[in-house]
């Protein structure tokens, strides 16, 4: 099942679009991140695995530069990005999907859509490839963005950021709290990008739902990285994998 | 966490014990020594406004309530006080009641609606009942409006203490700004002190751990009314006057000032920058409307590069609590 | 005289009647303004602007300046004057406010009111409490006579001029593009940035903005009040207690307040003139009982 999904997108190259090494955050006096390395190449789905407090959001957080508090190096197509503010990094071609979506509740969905400005040289996915990848989202230009489902908001908040133009996109735990058919719904989102040759790196504690996207697996513990392996040696992996999930 | 810290905290380790005995008895032999190096009628003045930003204070650094309208419990103690004393006849120590209760009862209504506003809402709410409380003053018959009411009586006090020596009255000023400003510390030191901090730290937390964080924040507000009305009604029979300016907005906006520039949030902070702003007022009075703009400008220093004021960053080198 | 109405005991004359309701609304158009900059700069900073009677105050000696030495008559300075007073503020929230960001709100709020301390204290050393006259421009003198009264031409532009921008900004805001990224950034800034979007400078064009709103009415008011470096400090009192009855949470909803309250203290000069002074204030302290975060205000 998850052999024939990834044979369908083209073969990721070796390049490193995204290299984090020796990656440490904190939050206030709060020291999370302990040193995380981890690349992602280009048109690779990478996942990031672990459980709750794990570590996993702020790892995301601090690529983009929302968190604050960071040392290390994090270099994104060439350029660190360490040091520098979060627009600065968003126009390099970085986009990020939070976790509780951030639907803006005073804009309608069409303003939420067409909020972010194209940022990157190849410009911004046309609307109609978006309604294409997002039918549903047609029908509720109008409403208010706090009007939305679960699934609803997190359908716009992918067709958001694909609007960037960003080729690089940061997913964290799009699937939480959805129901099973729209989970299958967002998950064939993915693999449409993926196919598209779109890099994702995915924050997901689901992991059966990652398993029928990711090449690779990165898991995370008490703010470092313990394990990292392949897609195909995920058979392997499970028992450890349960005890370190807590599944 | 922070609620069990504040109470640990309460318990005061002897250090602090013997800093705060040492600190009290120098601000007791300073005001001894005083009068022999300066002139007593400024010295009386610099307590009555460092009681004033004592109280302010206690709003501002202990509960995290910016109150931009203090003025109004100042200048209506002084005025009631002075009332009191010229019109009705009363002794200076009940003349002093009075206003004080008048500022306390003033302290009560405002206070009540003030702390139920939406926290960024309260420093506009002081704002505007200070304006209300002026433009009262300005009509009302018994302040003569421009002309304020001079020639307060200085009298005796308790029927015996005979103020009009300004020996005598310079003690009795003293007494009362080291009563007031005890009553101060004593209020922080105390478990009430300490809830009302864990309340500015994190007030949702303390709430569900039920205390209730209006009832605490309006007994904070009201007390430090009360203390303000203790300085005015002091005040008026210091300088035998009670005037507009002690409920305008300027007065307002000095003891902001002094409490930034001495150090917020410090007991003796609001003292040393009562000190100063009233030097610096006298020093400067001479360049008349460039002290305003001064103050701001000293104003606005202190709050780019020197939050913590003169005797928070001793205290923070030295690191001790002061 | 006109007809007369006799209300709670007091004989008031139509055209008396008339005259103060149309008072009422030229402080009312003054409120609305103050109080609409005021509710922007809060919505995207989150602070109280302080200084925001010191920038109208601004905006009326600019008129002011603009005539006296360089000629510019009044129709220069109602767009002159907002965006010089406005690049103040703008210069002001970068070097200052912006230092002070990251701290306790408490000291942006000082920061402000030690600000309007030093602007208020300049132009008081230079001007001294007396106001300096500023004329009605040629084109809106006179009056139109309406039958029941008799309309002044700059008191009927006043309101129409401060209705037309406030219009103009809750459309700007509530409706178009630039409005939508105002919005998103009062909601979620962070949000905002992680697309690209430069929000810090977003945020010091908006304090600009919303000073510069100051500074328009004071450009308004010039001709009516006189120039006197006091006017701010008098009116922004009770701009913050029509801010407290309207709440923050709604532009319209600052606005409409503005506009009420303004007539609702003309009224009372009409038919209880020793209250007219501090009826905002009492209306602010029964709102306060009742809802507390103000008549359009979100709760917290």
């Amino acid at each position: 099942m998850a052999e024939a999904a990834i044979a369908q997108r083209p073969a990721a190259s070796a390049t490193s679009v995204l290299s984090v090494k020796g990656l440490q955050a904190w939050y206030n006096e709060s020291h999370i991140l302990h040193g995380i390395d981890l690349d992602v190449r280009e048109g690779e789905v990478v996942t990031l695995l672990g459980r709750n407090g794990a570590g996993k959001t702020t790892t995301l957080k601090a690529i983009m530069g929302i968190v604050r508090k960071r040392v290390g190096s994090v270099v994104f197509d060439g350029k660190e990005l360490i040091g520098l503010s979060i627009d600065r990094i968003a126009r390099h071609g970085v986009a990020f999907c939070p976790e509780e979506r951030a639907i803006f509740a005073s804009l309608s969905v069409k303003e939420n859509l067409f909020l972010p400005p194209p940022i990157s040289k190849a410009g911004a996915m046309s609307v109609e490839h978006i309604f294409a990848l997002f039918p549903n989202l047609r029908e509720r230009l109008s409403s208010g963005g706090g009007k939305l489902s679960g699934g609803e908001q997190q359908m716009l908040a992918i067709a958001r950021i694909l609007r960037t133009g960003a080729r690089f996109l940061m997913l964290d735990e799009p699937t939480e709290g959805l129901a099973p058919v729209i989970i299958q719904q967002i998950g064939r989102t993915i693999a449409e990008l993926k196919r598209e040759g779109f890099t994702i790196l995915l924050v997901e504690q689901n992991f059966r739902f990652a398993s029928t996207l990711a090449d690779r697996f990165f898991v995370m513990e008490h703010g470092r990285i313990i394990d990292t392996f392949a897609n195909s040696e995920l058979e392997g992996r499970m028992d450890r994998l349960h005890e370190a999930l807590g599944v | 966490m922070a609620l069990e810290a504040a109470v640990a905290a309460a318990d005061m380790t002897s250090k602090d014990r013997r800093v705060s005995a040492i600190a009290f008895a120098i601000l007791v032999a300073l005001i001894v020594i005083a009068p022999f190096f300066a002139y007593p009628f400024f010295v009386m003045q610099a307590m009555c406004f460092a009681l004033f930003a004592c109280a302010f204070n206690l709003l501002i650094g202990y509960a995290n309530l910016l109150s931009l309208g203090h003025a109004m419990f100042f200048g209506l103690a002084s005025y009631v006080c002075a009332h009191a004393a010229k019109v009705w006849g009363l002794e200076p120590v009940s003349a002093i009641a009075v206003g004080v209760a008048a500022s306390a009862a003033l302290g009560f209504v405002t206070g009540a609606l003030a702390i139920r506003s939406a926290g960024i809402y309260f420093a506009m709410v002081t704002v505007a009942f200070s304006q209300m409380v002026f433009f009262v003053c300005v009509e009302a018959p018994f302040t003569h409006g421009e002309d304020g009411i001079q020639a307060v009586p200085q009298g005796k006090a308790l029927g015996f203490i005979d103020l009009s020596n300004p020996w005598i009255l310079y003690c009795f000023v003293a007494v009362v700004f080291l009563f007031g400003f005890l009553v101060v510390q004593r209020a922080v030191n105390s478990p009430f002190g300490e809830i009302l901090k864990a309340i500015r730290e994190n007030e949702p937390r303390a709430v569900s751990l039920g205390y209730r964080a209006l009832q605490y924040k309006l007994a904070a507000f009201v007390l430090s009314a009360v203390i303000a009305g203790l300085a005015g009604a002091t005040k008026a029979l210091v300088v035998q006057n009670a005037s507009l300016t002690d409920v305008s907005f300027s007065t307002s906006g000095e003891v902001v000032l002094m409490t930034l520039v001495g150090g917020m949030g410090t007991f003796y902070g609001p003292v040393v920058g009562a000190l100063i702003v009233i030097a610096m007022q006298n020093y400067l009075a001479q360049f008349g409307e460039w002290v305003t703009v001064i103050q701001g400008v000293v104003f606005v220093a202190c709050v780019l590069a020197f939050r913590r004021g003169i005797v928070g960053e001793l205290a923070a080198r030295a690191k001790v609590s002061l | 005289m006109g007809p007369a109405v006799n209300i709670f005991g007091h004989a008031i004359s139509m055209p008396q009647l008339y005259g103060q309701l149309l008072i009422g609304l030229i402080n009312g158009s003054f409120y609305a303004l103050l109080s609409l900059g005021l509710a922007v700069i809060f919505g995207m900073l989150t602070i109280v602007n302080f200084a925001h009677g010191a920038f109208y105050m601004m905006g009326a000696f600019a008129a002011y300046f603009l005539l006296q030495y360089t000629g510019l008559n009044y129709w220069f300075a109602l767009i002159l004057a907002p965006l010089i007073v406005g690049a103040i503020g703008a210069v002001v929230e970068r070097l200052f406010l912006k230092r002070l960001a990251g701290f306790d709100p408490l000291y942006s709020l000082l920061l402000t009111f030690g600000l309007a301390l030093i602007i208020q204290g300049l132009f008081q050393n230079f001007y001294g409490a007396s106001g300096m006259p500023y004329a009605i421009p040629k084109q809106l003198t006179g009056a139109y006579n309406l039958g029941f009264m008799f309309l002044p031409v700059y008191r009927g532009w006043v309101i129409v001029a401060s209705a037309v921008v406030c219009f103009a900004t809750w459309l700007i805001i509530e409706k178009t593009k630039l409005g939508a990224y105002l919005r998103a950034a009062t909601e979620n800034p962070t949000m905002v940035r992680a697309f690209g979007i430069n929000v810090p400078r977003m945020v010091t064009l908006t304090y600009g903005f919303g000073v510069a709103l100051a500074a328009f009415a004071g450009v308004l008011a010039a001709p009516i009040n006189q120039v006197r470096p006091g006017m701010g400090a008098d009116i922004i009192a009770v701009v913050f207690a029509v801010v407290v009855i309207g709440g923050m949470g709604s532009i319209l909803g600052s606005i409409v307040t503005g506009f009420v309250l303004g007539v609702v203290e003309g009224l009372t000069k009409v038919f209880y003139p020793e209250a007219s002074n501090t009826v905002v204030f009492v209306i602010m302290a029964i709102v306060l009982l009742i809802r507390p975060t103000g008549l359009f205000g979100r709760a917290a």
